[in-house]
């Protein structure tokens, strides 16, 4: 039992962290959120120069073939920064789905790309029902000629604008009624520009550019089919699970930092006549938060040592992400009551994190869906 | 970075976890009060057990005939014996005491205490509290006058956990009313039979004497029975002591009544013909502790290894009691719910389910936040010590 970082861990947080410290305060983040793209290509280049982009894409696709764990903790200080950018859908959704699932071919293809800064992805799962379940697909794919047509529209899309590759979940036709998980196929459909694909872009708490996706009679070849035809359902639980599990790694930077934010504040802050630090009811509260904060790296860094270990990681995610999901928003919160009114302003950084803490906390699941994988668990 | 346990620990516990299974009876569900009656001396019977396997003393050095064990190893055993609700661990000699006189003891003091404890003859109890000094102890009011070869002491002590079962006690007494609060306080350890001293039960809600009081009226106590140097008691009972201090038994407990409790709820009808754990309210309430219970053991879990890394955990030691002890009470408050009708119902009852051992922890549970440093104080500790917010 050892949660302690090695020596190549911590190197590449500091790393990370200076970085962002030069590259990515939040006075771009602001900027970036109501900027169209959301990210400057000095800042996606400086990022692929630094490696990230290709962490965990094997060396002989291009990447640094490192683990998923320290993938986790250089999103950890982005989640501190609250990064703009496509990188998470291309990082980690877009090098898991490819690296795990992609065939020789499609990786040769793609990943050396992924890996320079060239190609963005984005992954396009959701539709009107929203949940994580195979039900929830009614977008068509059709067997043709020539490969596969594709109809219907994704929602909460992230990064659509800027993707070079959409992932897109599919429900296959097949000659049996057999159940939805078995009649998913993933598809990797290039962006032609042309207008077969039609963003409509969506406003979101985070200013974190969701799309909604219309495929019209969308034309995919038929090695654009990404692990087994019908077999999808597998490749997205991958993809969830890595996911989840890199959002949580993503909001626990955040929860530390706005943790910081509220020591920082609480010390400085005069009232009557004395720091507000020194009240035990701010004391406590900020020892409340010091606990949460505690126990979400250790769940987080949990879960991604299992996946990077590819040990069985269903409940540790679940557990993360569920604790995760409720912490960092109740965090923010506890945050804002320190800050008084200051902290709910828009010139105030602390809101940019409980805008997001919103958004992620639903992002790859919410609590509520994880619960039931937890008391499966317990065998009930 | 790794989520496992070695090799070794994992065979440690392997092979504690058989020993458990054969010193248990069948279906053992824990001590009613392992203070009194049939429990008490099955709980000794235990601790002689684990004195011949070398388990009392694992964590001591080896000088002392202990095995020198990892602070991750003495979790392992802490975790595995609350799981399994094993009694007879010995929390005041082998994990309190022992250790204080291993660091401040003499020669002599080590050579005539250390041996009965770890050859579980001796049943210590922890003299701290006082009526009016609780969280603020350094207060305390009990006094030692140095009359040359002995101190004679006045005063009382409370809340002493076994004071009625136990042969020696070591306590605090003010030695120098006139030095500031902490520089006047000594460490004695005096024999519970010594002449002048009255045990007054105290029995708590759910019916169990557990505490006590503890009356000294002109107890004489030998000056060889001062522990470290005089005045200086309050340093010798801070010492950072080097045992395993995580807390896991709280995560473990937890853990341990989430099982019990599922397959309850597994069992047991609701009104309309399905089982409780269908009911999506029970689900969500089971799933939220159970991730809370893993959340207390993971921090848990830092501090042994922090320690293990010759860190000092002070912030994470209390982030793991507060947690944990929270936990405890939340999931046996749960059980008692869960358990509707049948909660009220007390060990013994008729009718009682799970032999009315939810109602019995809940109502003990009460004391966990409060015992060794309440919740407010290891709060105030993460605040100052570890975040360093500045005192008020």
């Amino acid at each position: 039992m050892d949660p302690g970082l090695d020596e190549t861990q911590l190197m590449i947080r500091d790393s990370a962290r200076d970085f962002l410290a030069d590259s990515a305060g939040s006075e771009l983040v602001r900027e970036m959120e109501s900027d169209p793209r959301g990210f400057t290509d000095d800042l996606w280049r400086s990022i692929a120069e630094m490696g990230w982009l290709g962490m965990i894409v094997p060396e002989r696709h291009g990447g640094a073939g490192m683990g998923f764990v320290e993938l986790a903790l250089v999103l950890e200080e982005m989640g501190a920064a609250a990064l703009p950018g496509p990188f998470f859908s291309t990082a980690v959704i877009g090098a898991t789905a490819l690296t795990r699932h992609g065939s020789d071919r499609q990786k040769a293809r793609f990943l050396p790309r992924l890996a320079q800064g060239d190609l963005i992805t984005a992954l396009a799962f959701h539709e009107k029902a929203a949940s994580w379940t195979p039900e929830s697909i009614e977008m068509s794919a059709v067997k043709t000629e020539d490969g596969w047509r594709l109809n219907g529209e994704k929602l909460f899309v992230a990064d659509a604008h800027a993707a070079d590759l959409f992932i897109v979940a599919a429900h296959t036709e097949t000659e049996n009624r057999v159940p939805a998980e078995e009649s998913i196929t993933v598809f990797l459909v290039e962006s032609s520009g042309g207008d077969d694909i039609e963003l409509t872009a969506l406003k979101s708490v985070a200013d974190d550019r969701l799309s909604a996706v219309r495929f019209k009679n969308v034309s995919v070849l038929p090695d654009g089919v990404l692990g087994e035809e019908n077999g999808g359902w597998r490749v997205m639980r991958d993809m969830f699970a890595f996911g989840a599990t890199a959002k949580c790694a993503e909001m626990l930077g955040g929860a530390r930092r706005v943790l910081d934010m509220t020591v920082e504040y609480v010390k400085g802050r005069v009232q009557f006549g004395r720091p507000i630090g020194t009240f035990q009811a701010l004391q406590h509260r900020c020892a409340e938060m010091a606990i949460e904060v505690q126990a979400a790296r250790q769940l987080t860094y949990q879960a991604a040592w299992r996946l990077s270990e590819d040990l069985p990681a269903e409940r540790e995610i679940a557990l993360a992400k569920s604790w995760l999901s409720e912490i960092f928003p109740r965090v923010c919160a506890e945050a804002h009551q320190a800050h008084g009114a200051i902290g709910f302003t828009r010139e105030h950084d602390l809101q940019i994190y409980t805008r997001r803490a919103a958004a992620s906390r639903i992002a790859f699941g919410d609590a509520r869906h994880f619960r039931e994988t937890i008391a499966q668990s317990l065998g009930l | 970075m790794r989520y496992e346990f070695s090799l070794e620990e994992q065979t440690f516990r392997q092979e504690l976890r058989e020993w458990i299974v054969s010193a248990l009876p069948e279906g053992w569900d824990g001590t009613g009060d392992a203070a009194s009656g049939e429990d008490w001396e099955f709980s000794v019977r235990i601790r002689h057990e684990l004195a011949e396997k070398g388990w009392l003393t694992l964590a001591w050095p080896a000088e002392y005939g202990g095995r020198n064990a990892s602070h991750m190893t003495q979790l392992v055993f802490n975790e595995e014996m609350a799981y399994h609700r094993v009694p007879g661990r010995d929390i005041f000699g082998t994990r309190m005491l022992a250790p204080t006189l291993m660091v401040h003891g003499t020669e002599e003091q080590r050579r005539r205490f250390l041996p009965p404890i770890a050859r579980a003859e001796v049943q210590w109890c922890q003299g701290y509290s006082e009526p009016d000094s609780g969280s603020d102890l350094a207060s305390l009011q009990t006094r030692a006058v140095d009359e040359g070869d002995e101190f004679v002491i006045n005063g009382s002590k409370i809340w002493t956990s076994m004071a009625h079962r136990a042969d020696w006690i070591f306590f605090l007494a003010r030695t120098n009313p006139e030095a500031p609060k902490h520089r006047g306080i000594s460490f004695l350890l005096c024999d519970m039979k010594t002449p002048g001293i009255v045990v007054h039960p105290i029995v708590n809600m759910a019916g169990q004497h557990h505490f006590n009081q503890v009356i000294f009226e002109d107890v004489h106590v030998a000056r060889e029975n001062l522990v470290g140097e005089l005045d200086r008691g309050w340093y010798v009972a801070a010492t950072l002591l080097d045992f395993e201090r995580s807390a896991i038994d709280y995560a473990a407990n937890a853990r341990r009544t989430l099982d019990d409790l599922a397959r309850a709820a597994n069992e047991i009808n609701a009104a309309d013909g399905r089982s409780l754990a269908e009911d999506p309210g029970v689900r969500r309430r089971f799933a939220e502790l159970a991730t809370e219970a893993e959340a207390a053991r993971l921090i848990a879990y830092e501090v042994a290894y922090l320690q293990s890394r010759d860190e000092v955990p002070n912030m994470e030691a209390s982030m793991s009691k507060v947690i944990g002890t929270r936990l405890v009470q939340k999931v046996y408050a749960f059980g008692v719910e869960l358990l509707g009708m049948y909660g009220q119902l007390r060990r013994g009852s008729p009718y009682a389910v799970m032999d009315g051992r939810m109602l019995e922890l809940h109502l003990n549970a009460f004391s966990a936040t409060i015992a060794a440093g309440t919740t407010e104080i290891q709060k105030n500790i993460i605040a100052t010590r570890g975040l360093g917010l500045p005192r008020g």
